[in-house]
């Protein structure tokens, strides 16, 4: 059994990491590089973006690994080093894990290849699958546990990376981000998530959701999951709060405090694995975790108590249940 | 679609009707229904200009209120904007023949140390099919880009897009350089991308910040008019 399965089956709840690329920027990285270069360059301070998932409690954290796919790295014309840039990630990864005196799982984290699949765009299936596969199987063969598919917006990159996954035979995780009008931009709602993921061949260990637009409609997404009674772990990685513009830096205005609170509201409305997502630092996740240990399992919140305690929606509805369209009216049509 | 009775002769409706089937066609992306229908309009002998405001320009609003309202989505939409640019492509020559007024140019582009481009070219689509005139810089812009850009073609709007926290504050250095030459206020300057907000849109100097690709056409329609007024 997979490490990820066999710490689900013995916990009722996991913790995650936080934020990637607000860490990594923290210690120096440029706006344009891409952060997957620094696993050959700056190993050290990925080692220490590691080191402090798991000094903050995390039983998980993702390698540093988003933009690693060919498509992604091509703009950085570094897309023939997909191999040695994902192995690199979750080596780095294997070696703090090992070292962790727990379990932690390393996940590999797939992100989005940022283009948009045929026929309204120029990427074929064929293709994503290709490159999702060549990405995964280095991540493996640099000791990763799992593999990690994040940020999705579009069912058929799910699908084209649960197909490259279940050629590498690898136990995987799958996120999408539902940052418009509580769906996601291609439109899926989270109801409509659930209904894909099982009509997956090769399932996930578990599936949900992380950035998006903030801890409130993170909340009502995962919610909307668990109302559709999907029967596998539902894992929430929302960002901490909403960045603002601060004296010329950007800052995420989600405290620790508020990210405790989210956790605790995420886990009661059903999710087993809580992290966060963009703006999420070690502070946070420290406070997370404290706030998940210290907290006896409660109701779901409702919508009044999200909104209270976390600032409002984005959206008024987020696209499940009845619609709310208005039909309109059709001329004749063959 | 195999049933010939409800089949639709598009050139059998009146002009009010085509034009409304038009709407229809294209909120549901059918370009060769559109390519269609722009032809009989111009066998009509329906200007131009007349076919892209009244038909085109018309039916892409629709889309975008929709797309704002989030009955739409990015799919749709780039169908809808698919079957816009097919009628487009017979319509811009006979646009320049016939010296068609121009509603207004707008220099795109995603800021340096940005490579995202999703966003953007949706609004570009977006402009294009609000009847501006887009002069898309791709992504991944320095300053000097966008400056020489916007003196060489004229515009009379500057778009920038950032879709990461880290790239967004370059929007600033854009705008101040804009200023530093004395040329802020000859342009409309509009920013959009995922983590901004209109907050941030204020502060660092830009006339709007614009949520969609929606609300950026009616934005910068609305920032064209004003100009138009003030020019008269």
């Amino acid at each position: 059994m997979d490490l990820l399965s066999k710490l689900l089956a013995e916990n009722d709840w996991l913790m995650a990491d936080g934020a990637t690329g607000t860490n990594l920027f923290n210690r120096g990285l440029e706006a344009g590089e891409a952060p997957e270069l620094w696993n050959v360059d700056q190993p050290d301070k990925i080692r220490a973006l590691y080191q402090d998932s798991v000094n903050s409690g995390s039983d998980i954290f993702l390698t540093n690994s988003f933009g690693g796919t060919a498509a992604r790295l091509k703009l950085h014309n570094a897309q023939d080093r997909v191999r040695e840039l994902n192995l690199r990630a979750a080596a780095l990864g294997r070696e703090v894990a090992d070292k962790a005196g727990r379990p932690v799982v390393v996940a590999g984290s797939v992100g989005p290849t940022g283009e948009i699949f045929e026929p309204l765009g120029p990427l074929s299936h064929a293709e994503a699958v290709d490159m999702f596969q060549e990405q995964g199987a280095a991540l493996l063969e640099g000791g990763a546990d799992v593999l990690w598919l994040e940020t999705i917006s579009a069912p058929e990159e799910y699908k084209a990376a649960a197909e490259a996954f279940a050629n590498l035979k690898a136990p995987w995780v799958g996120t999408m981000s539902f940052d418009t009008a509580g769906r996601t931009m291609m439109g899926l709602t989270s109801s409509g998530m659930v209904d894909m993921v099982q009509g997956i061949e090769n399932r996930p260990i578990g599936f949900g959701a992380n950035c998006g637009v903030g801890a409130s409609d993170l909340l009502r997404t995962i919610q909307g999951f668990a109302a559709a009674k999907p029967g596998m772990p539902i894992v929430a990685k929302g960002n901490a709060g909403i960045p603002k513009f601060v004296h010329g830096h950007i800052h995420y205005d989600g405290t620790p405090e508020l990210m405790g609170q989210y956790a605790v509201m995420v886990r009661n409305s059903g999710a087993r694995i809580i992290g966060g997502c963009c703006g999420t630092m070690p502070e946070h996740l420290l406070a997370m975790r404290a706030a998940l240990e210290n907290t006896p399992m409660g109701p779901a919140p409702t919508d009044e108590e999200i909104v209270a305690a976390l600032g409002g929606f984005s959206s008024d509805s987020d696209g499940t249940g009845a619609t709310t369209a208005p039909a309109r009216t059709r001329r004749r049509r063959k | 679609m195999s049933d010939e009775e409800e089949d639709l002769i598009l050139d059998e409706l009146d002009d009010e009707e085509l034009v409304l089937q038009m709407y229809d066609d294209l909120y549901d992306g059918m370009a060769d229904e559109i390519d269609e229908a722009v032809r009989i309009l111009l066998k009509r002998e329906w200007q131009p200009y007349d076919i892209l405001t009244k038909a085109l320009v018309e039916g892409m609003r629709i889309v975008g209120i929709d797309f704002r309202d989030g009955i739409l989505f990015v799919p749709e939409v780039l169908l809808a904007a698919g079957a816009m640019k097919k009628g487009m492509a017979i319509l811009k020559p006979l646009l320049i023949e016939t010296g068609a007024p121009q509603l207004g140019k707008m220099v795109i582009g995603t800021v340096k140390g940005d490579i995202h481009d999703i966003g953007k070219n949706l609004v570009a689509m977006m402009m294009e099919g609000a009847g501006f005139e887009v002069f898309d810089l791709g992504i991944n812009n320095p300053v000097e880009d966008y400056i020489d850009a916007i003196k060489r073609e004229k515009a009379d709007i500057l778009g920038m897009s950032a879709l990461l926290t880290t790239t967004m504050p370059y929007m600033k250095i854009v705008i101040d350089t804009m200023v530093e030459q004395g040329i802020r206020d000859d342009y409309i300057v509009l920013v959009g991308g995922a983590p901004l907000n209109e907050e941030f849109g204020k502060a660092i100097g830009s006339d709007a910040y614009c949520r969609d690709a929606a609300v950026a056409v009616e934005t910068a329609k609305e920032f064209m008019a004003r100009k138009h007024n003030q020019r008269a």
